[in-house]
């Protein structure tokens, strides 16, 4: 296997307790905008997607790439601004200005 | 740029990630914790077009454009009440966005200044095209099952299991044929696709409405490993890790949502529950009676109640009753009382998602307690008010072993000192199954539409 492939495997597994280890932490009453803002997280394939997008790869790029582009950036502009209409209604004083 | 930057610059993004995830840790920083997300992935973006070797614009800024605005105008139009839908359907993109660029980088070899597929390179392509096909349909089957679009039973048909283990099997072969023959055989991958976007429909149809949060959890998890999939296939860190942390949040979820059904993550995906409606829970309700109480004498004891735990179910939600919830609340508070939200993990449709919908009507958060913190105090409440809830309040959880649902985790209701329950009808809950607190002496039933009853209530008690 090449080295590229390892030093994938090593980041993923890393990576991977990591994140159990954060999310163990979100209370329960923030699991839907925890939900909806790390799917935005998850629209990070939209790096993917540009490079597809703005190759010469023909139809590939144009269809192929056309499409991961609008779908990733549905996932990142939709995710991110879902989440924080979210969050700013979690309020400890609601009647606050 | 600078060769050799670009990486140290996506490891910014990386860590923003994780900083934005951490201050989602309590209510008071998670705002600024998901802008800080939101600047990891601009950097990504924009570190992306700087770097990479892109020759043409006008494409990726229509994607963007496009993308950008329907992405937009989702997040603004939505309303809370479908937020699983929401989450559904982002899954799904997500989902597709990762087939799509694991497509494009199997399909574009051969053409011009691209080398061949190293085998492992290949490898990463099958499980991503896999992994982002089931996560594309599937989601988009539990979207329609959440829209109710299509029936929110369990649709099964004979053999179901051999069948998707079948074209598992298939999907499995064709992957590893694709691997080990060299040449990209461009017939076999498209069989592939298809045969992966038909086990994503599959997995899904046979789950009930009521195991949607299960679901959608999982297709979370889904997305982050497609997302970390597509990592592999372009040889980019940053995705590995953002992926994988979301897979991580996706399981975590998952594993929170059977618990609190208890129920194996098996038993959800393939137990079809619920597609023969149990018609009670072993106990027959035949001859029991219930107390039913007058909108009065319920405005009376909330009124004079110390403490008043409120208890909502999707019913709640549907009665889009919140609101009126929030106005009893505050005269009861004026009264003297105190009033607390019982939040079950499974009260909405996806895990959070009451909570969500009690903060849009202005309720503070740290009155929204979740079930363990709450069902200590339940003895010392004067009233639980439950309002649209069945099954996370059912008793027969802890007393009934032949319930469908022994040995879920609930909100000890009965131990308040006494119940009002607010309910339409004495139809059987989502899961359809008898509850006989319903039938308590210290229950009494409020019949009607929740949110007319909340009011009649809230007008009584500022009458008195």
């Amino acid at each position: 296997m090449s080295e590229g492939i390892i030093l994938g495997i090593v980041v993923f597994t890393l990576a991977t307790f990591l994140g159990f280890e954060l999310i163990q932490r979100v209370p329960p009453t923030l699991h839907t905008p925890l939900m909806s803002g790390s799917n935005a997280i998850s629209g990070i394939t939209i790096v993917g997607a540009l490079i597809v997008a703005g190759g010469d790869f023909g139809w590939i790029s144009q269809y192929i790439g056309f499409g991961a582009v609008v779908l990733a950036m549905i996932n990142v502009v939709g995710g991110y601004s879902v989440t924080d209409r979210m969050l700013q209604m979690f309020r400890k004083d609601p009647e606050a200005p | 740029m600078p060769a050799g930057l670009a990486p140290l610059i996506y490891l910014v993004s990386a860590a923003l990630f994780i900083m934005g995830i951490k201050r989602l840790q309590s209510p008071d920083t998670a705002r600024n914790g998901n802008m800080m997300s939101a600047l990891g992935m601009l950097i990504a973006i924009v570190v992306t077009l700087l770097d990479q070797q892109i020759v043409s614009f006008p494409v990726i800024i229509a994607g963007m454009v496009v993308g950008g605005g329907l992405g937009f105008w989702m997040a603004r139009s939505v309303k809370m009440t479908s937020m699983p839908q929401m989450v559904a359907l982002l899954n799904g993109f997500g989902g597709g966005a990762s087939l799509l660029v694991a497509g494009a980088e199997f399909l574009k070899v051969g053409m011009p200044n691209v080398v061949p597929l190293a085998a492992e390179t290949n490898v990463t392509i099958q499980l991503g095209t896999f992994i982002g096909s089931i996560t594309l349909t599937g989601s988009f089957i539990a979207f329609l099952k959440l829209q109710e679009l299509m029936t929110g039973k369990p649709v099964t048909f004979p053999l179901q299991k051999t069948f998707n283990a079948l074209v598992f099997l298939a999907i499995v072969t064709l992957g590893v044929y694709q691997v080990l023959v060299p040449g990209n055989q461009v017939e076999i991958y498209y069989a592939m696709v298809g045969l992966s976007l038909l086990l994503g429909v599959l997995l899904v149809i046979p789950i009930g409405g009521a195991d949607m949060p299960v679901v959608i959890a999982l297709l979370n998890s889904y997305s982050g490993l497609a997302a970390a999939m597509t990592g592999f296939v372009i040889d980019n860190q940053v995705l590995i890790v953002a992926g994988s942390l979301v897979g991580s949040s996706g399981l975590i979820l998952t594993n929170i949502m059977c618990k609190a059904m208890n129920r194996s993550l098996a038993n959800v995906l393939f137990a079809a529950f619920g597609a023969d409606t149990p018609g009670g829970s072993g106990k027959s309700a035949e001859g029991l009676t219930v107390n039913e109480v007058s909108v009065e004498d319920a405005a009376l004891r909330l009124a004079y109640a110390r403490l008043v735990i409120v208890v909502p179910g999707y019913g709640l939600a549907v009665a889009q009753a919140q609101h009126v919830v929030r106005e009893l609340a505050d005269l009861i508070q004026k009264n003297g009382g105190e009033v607390k939200y019982a939040i079950h993990p499974v009260a909405g449709r996806m895990p959070g998602h009451m909570n969500v919908l009690l903060a849009e009507s202005n309720v503070p958060y740290d009155q929204l307690v979740e079930m363990d913190d709450i069902n200590p105090q339940f003895p010392r409440a004067d009233v639980a008010l439950v309002i649209g809830a069945n099954d996370v309040v059912n008793p027969a959880a802890h007393n009934d072993p032949s319930s469908p649902i022994y040995g879920m985790p609930i909100l000890d209701v009965e131990n308040a000192q006494s119940t009002i329950v607010m309910k339409r009808s004495m139809n059987p809950g989502f899961a359809g199954i008898q509850n006989e607190l319903f039938y308590h002496q210290k229950t009494s039933m409020l019949f009607g539409d929740a949110k007319a009853s909340l009011s009649a209530l809230v007008g009584e008690i500022k009458s008195l």
